[in-house]
C-alpha cells in the first residue's frame, strides 16, 4: 500500500484545485496524440487524427480528455485506495480495449507538462515529485488487472 | 524523424535557452533529483544543493551541449562523439537515467516557455533528447 504525509496530500488536492479539467484533459490527451502518435491505434473510431491541429480540434478527443480527467478526480478523491477505484476500469483497458499500459505513463507524462506550462512556476521540483507519485500510483492501480 | 520544420523549431527554442543556461539546465537538474532521487548517486562527489554554484555550472553546460546538438542536428554521431565517450566508459550511466533527465527538461521547457511550448515543440523536443540521449548511449555496450 502506498503511504501519503499530511503534506503530499494536501500537495495533491491543492494541485488539483488549479485545474481546469475542460481545459487540461482535452490537452493532456491531444499532446499523447501527437507526442506518440501510436496511441492513435486505440482512437479509430475518433475520425480524423491526421496531424496536430485535426487532433487538437477533434471534438471526440476533447470530450475524451474530460471523461479521462474524471477518472482521475476519483483517484485524487481516494488517495488510499486507488488500487480498488480503478479495477474496473484497469479490466476494461486490458480486456476490452486491448490497451498496452505502457501508454498510460505516456498520457501521465504529458498530463504534466501540461501542467507545468499552465503553472509555470507554481509548479516547481518539490510539487511535481509529489504529483509524480500520484502519477505512478494511477499508472499502477491501472495496469493491475493484466495478466 | 525530425522534418526540416522541427529542425528550425528546435534551432529557435535552444538558442533562446541558451541565453538562460545556467537557470535552466539548474532547474532540470534539480528536478531529476527531487523526482527521481535515485540520480543523485552519480553525483555524489560534488555539491547539487539548489543553486550551488556546482549545480548551476553543470545545468549551463548541459544546456549548451544540447543546443550545440540542435545546431548540427543532421551530425548528432560526431557531434556528440566526445560526450558520448565520456558518458559510456567514464561515468558510467545506466541509460534508463536519461529518460528522467530528458523528462525533467521537457517539464523545465513547459514551465519556461507556458502556451509556447506548444504540442508542435514538445512533440519534437521529445523526439530530439531521445535522439540525442540515444546518441550518448550508444557507445556503451
Ligand atoms: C491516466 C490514464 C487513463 C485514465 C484515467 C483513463 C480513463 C478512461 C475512462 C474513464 C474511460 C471511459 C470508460 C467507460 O466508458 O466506462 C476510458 C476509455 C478509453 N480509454 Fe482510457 N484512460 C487512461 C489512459 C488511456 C490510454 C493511455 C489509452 C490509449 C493510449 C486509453 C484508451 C482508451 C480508449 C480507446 C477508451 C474508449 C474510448 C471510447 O471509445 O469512447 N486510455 N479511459
Ligand atoms: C541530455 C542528456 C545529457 C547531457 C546533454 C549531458 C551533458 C553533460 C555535459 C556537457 C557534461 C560535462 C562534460 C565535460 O565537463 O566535459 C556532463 C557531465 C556529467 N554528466 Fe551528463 N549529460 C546528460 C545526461 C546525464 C545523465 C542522465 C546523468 C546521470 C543521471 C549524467 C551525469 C553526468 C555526470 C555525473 C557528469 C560529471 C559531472 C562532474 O563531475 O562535474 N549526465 N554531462
Amino acid at each position: 500500500m502506498v503511504e501519503w504525509s499530511a503534506s503530499e496530500r494536501s500537495t495533491i488536492t491543492s494541485l488539483w484545485g488549479k485545474i481546469n479539467v475542460a481545459e487540461i484533459g482535452p490537452q493532456a490527451l491531444a499532446r499523447v496524440l501527437i507526442v506518440y502518435p501510436w496511441t492513435q491505434r486505440y482512437f479509430g473510431k475518433f475520425g480524423d487524427l491526421s496531424n496536430a491541429a485535426a487532433i487538437q480540434g477533434n471534438a471526440k478527443v476533447a470530450a475524451h480528455g474530460k471523461v479521462v480527467l474524471g477518472a482521475l478526480e476519483k483517484a485524487v478523491k481516494n488517495m488510499d485506495d486507488v488500487k480498488g477505484t480503478y479495477s474496473k476500469l484497469s479490466q476494461l483497458h486490458n480486456e476490452k480495449l486491448n490497451v498496452d499500459p505502457d501508454n498510460f505513463r505516456l498520457l501521465g507524462d504529458c498530463l504534466t507538462i501540461v501542467l507545468a506550462t499552465k503553472l509555470g512556476a507554481g509548479f516547481p521540483a518539490e510539487i511535481q515529485a509529489v504529483w509524480q507519485k500520484f502519477v505512478a500510483v494511477v499508472v499502477s492501480a491501472l495496469s493491475k488487472q493484466y495478466f | 524523424m525530425l522534418s526540416k520544420y522541427e529542425k528550425e523549431l528546435l534551432v529557435t527554442i535552444w538558442e533562446k535557452m541558451s541565453l538562460k543556461a545556467e537557470d535552466i539546465g539548474s532547474d532540470a537538474l534539480f528536478r531529476m533529483f527531487t523526482v527521481f532521487p535515485k540520480t543523485k548517486t552519480y553525483f555524489a562527489h560534488i555539491d547539487i544543493s539548489p543553486r550551488s554554484p556546482h549545480l548551476l555550472s553543470h545545468g549551463k553546460k548541459i544546456i549548451l551541449a544540447i543546443a550545440r546538438g540542435a545546431r548540427n542536428i543532421d551530425s548528432l554521431t560526431t557531434t556528440l562523439a566526445p560526450l558520448s565517450a565520456l558518458h559510456a566508459y567514464h561515468l558510467r550511466i545506466h541509460p534508463t537515467n536519461f529518460k528522467l533527465l530528458s523528462h525533467c527538461l521537457l517539464v523545465t521547457l513547459a514551465t519556461e516557455m507556458s502556451d509556447e511550448f506548444t504540442p508542435a515543440a514538445h512533440a519534437a523536443t521529445d523526439k530530439f533528447l531521445s535522439a540525442f540521449s540515444a546518441v550518448l548511449a550508444e557507445k556503451y555496450r
